[in-house]
């Protein structure tokens, strides 16, 4: 695999009939040119752009945790810091929700952890029907770049595990780039929130998994213990690891 | 046809006819927009911050079909010497109009539908070429706010003075009226296809004159973009040349 690089809209990534271009590239000729702003990726003969910045795109599976903004006869609006917002309908909800009772249930302002069931003609359907979804009380929110979320999530969600063990606290990624951590006490809280902007500011640095341990033994002093947290969170780990799939 | 000299025999700054001012450029200079970048050649300098794609209002400009894009061009009251009424104005409106048409060439909104991506140029020191300088930061600050773009735009304004032909006029030149007096041409091309995005033309020049202008513009661009991917490759570091 070739180095990666800083890739400018319009450039030539690689020249070659054997190339495919992959998402954020094209084919123009015998090159492929890049779309768009970003790390160039050649992964055999596969080309894409590894985008750095931009909004996140919702796509079906995906966890997020967003804020009510709306409250409609059907349902509920949900802001997830994208170019559009979600809808939450009341039959998402795992149970019945009378005529008027809307804002019971959900209310402006609420943080709700949702999954993307589908995002047809410009919808993003939201559901909370699983278990461990549903509005966010307690802890806090750590609000990262979306395009950094596969580093903090790790290979088979291996740095949030790591994350869990070093601070343990629960943490549940947003795939819009919302985090939400809950602790014990505030300062493991506050140690996960210095782990993860370590892990976004550091995103580009190959062997990241043991960058972060070193940081958390000698930094910040913590013990990482060997647990396994393969019953947590089941519900919200499933789609990331779909997505890390993707991403890798 | 007997050949005329020109009365416009030198540049006031000592540069070659074909010769850009000095360039600046510098992306990410606005840490909490999604994506900013400055430009500066010579005494001109453009800042252009871009936010989203994100929610658009008024609902009545949505479309279905695709983002929008919405420029919005501005001088700063203290970008010349004696002061510039601020907020909108008549000319700001129209250069906002055609550098949105400019930027609409490359960039893609077709997978981010009832939104906008706004794209806020500000002029805090002007000297002639704000527009162009104008997009050449819109162009970078769009790249880095990882909006879809299918290549680079640069713009360079290329103009005649009585009947010399120049690239990067400044204001002094726009101010010569000896002669067959001043002809500015802003023009803006794609980086890759070099397609021409805008061309404006204020004053009076012959059609191989113009066809002589543009092949000049060519060159500049070709600079231009060349400082523009230095920049996008070093986010926050000033590149001269």
């Amino acid at each position: 695999m070739e180095e990666r690089k800083i890739i400018i809209p319009g450039e030539t990534i690689v020249h070659g009939d054997e190339f495919l271009p992959g998402d954020g590239a094209r084919r123009e000729g015998q090159d492929i040119v890049a779309c768009k702003y970003g790390l160039s990726d050649v992964n055999d003969k596969l080309v894409r752009v590894i985008p750095l910045s931009g909004v996140y795109v919702p796509r079906r599976g995906n966890v997020i945790i967003g804020t009510v903004v709306g409250v409609t006869f059907k349902g509920w609006l949900i802001d997830f810091g994208s170019h559009i917002n979600g809808f939450l309908n009341v039959t998402e909800v795992p149970r019945y929700i009378g005529r008027g009772e809307l804002r019971d249930h959900f209310d402006f302002g609420d943080v709700v952890c949702a999954k993307v069931f589908g995002t047809d003609g410009g919808n993003v359907d939201l559901s909370v029907k699983l278990r461990g979804f549903g509005r966010i009380q307690g802890g806090q929110l750590i609000k990262v770049n979306p395009n950094k979320v596969p580093r903090v999530i790790g290979k088979e969600g291996s740095m949030v595990s790591l994350i869990k063990a070093a601070t343990n606290c629960d943490i549940t990624v947003g795939q819009n780039g919302v985090i939400w951590v809950v602790g014990d006490k505030i300062e493991d809280e506050l140690n996960a929130r210095k782990i993860t902007e370590f892990i976004c500011e550091n995103s580009f640095l190959s062997g990241l998994t043991e960058k972060v341990e070193e940081y958390i033994k000698n930094d910040l002093k913590l013990e990482i213990k060997q647990t396994k947290f393969e019953n947590a969170e089941v519900a919200s780990e499933n789609p990331q690891e779909e997505q890390i799939g993707e991403q890798q | 046809m007997t050949k005329v000299e020109s009365l416009y025999k030198k540049r006031s700054d000592g540069r070659k006819f074909d010769e850009l001012r000095p360039i600046t450029a510098q992306v990410g200079v606005v840490p909490s927009a999604d994506g900013s970048a400055m430009y500066q050649s010579g005494k001109t300098r453009a800042v252009a911050v871009v936010r989203g794609p994100r929610l658009l209002h008024p609902k009545h400009m949505e479309n279905p079909q695709r983002g929008i894009l919405r420029v919005t061009y501005q001088m700063m009251s203290f970008s010349v010497w004696d002061r510039i009424k601020p907020g909108n104005s008549r000319r700001g409106q129209e250069i906002s109009k055609v550098s949105e048409w400019a930027l609409n060439e490359v960039v893609n909104l077709d997978a981010f539908p009832n939104s906008v991506v706004d794209v806020i140029i500000q002029i805090p020191q002007a000297d002639a070429g704000t527009r162009v300088a104008g997009l050449n930061a819109a162009a970078m600050a769009l790249a880095q706010a990882g909006v879809p773009m299918s290549e680079m735009v640069c713009a360079v304004a290329v103009g005649k003075m009585d009947r010399t032909l120049v690239v990067d006029v400044d204001k002094e030149e726009e101010d010569f009226h000896e002669g067959e007096g001043p002809t500015d041409v802003p023009i803006c091309m794609t980086s890759r296809s070099n397609k021409i995005a805008l061309l404006q033309l204020d004053g009076k020049i012959s059609v191989p004159e113009l066809r002589e202008l543009v092949k000049m513009a060519r060159e500049g661009c070709k600079k231009i973009n060349e400082i523009q991917i230095k920049a996008l490759r070093e986010p926050g570091k000033e590149i001269k040349g």
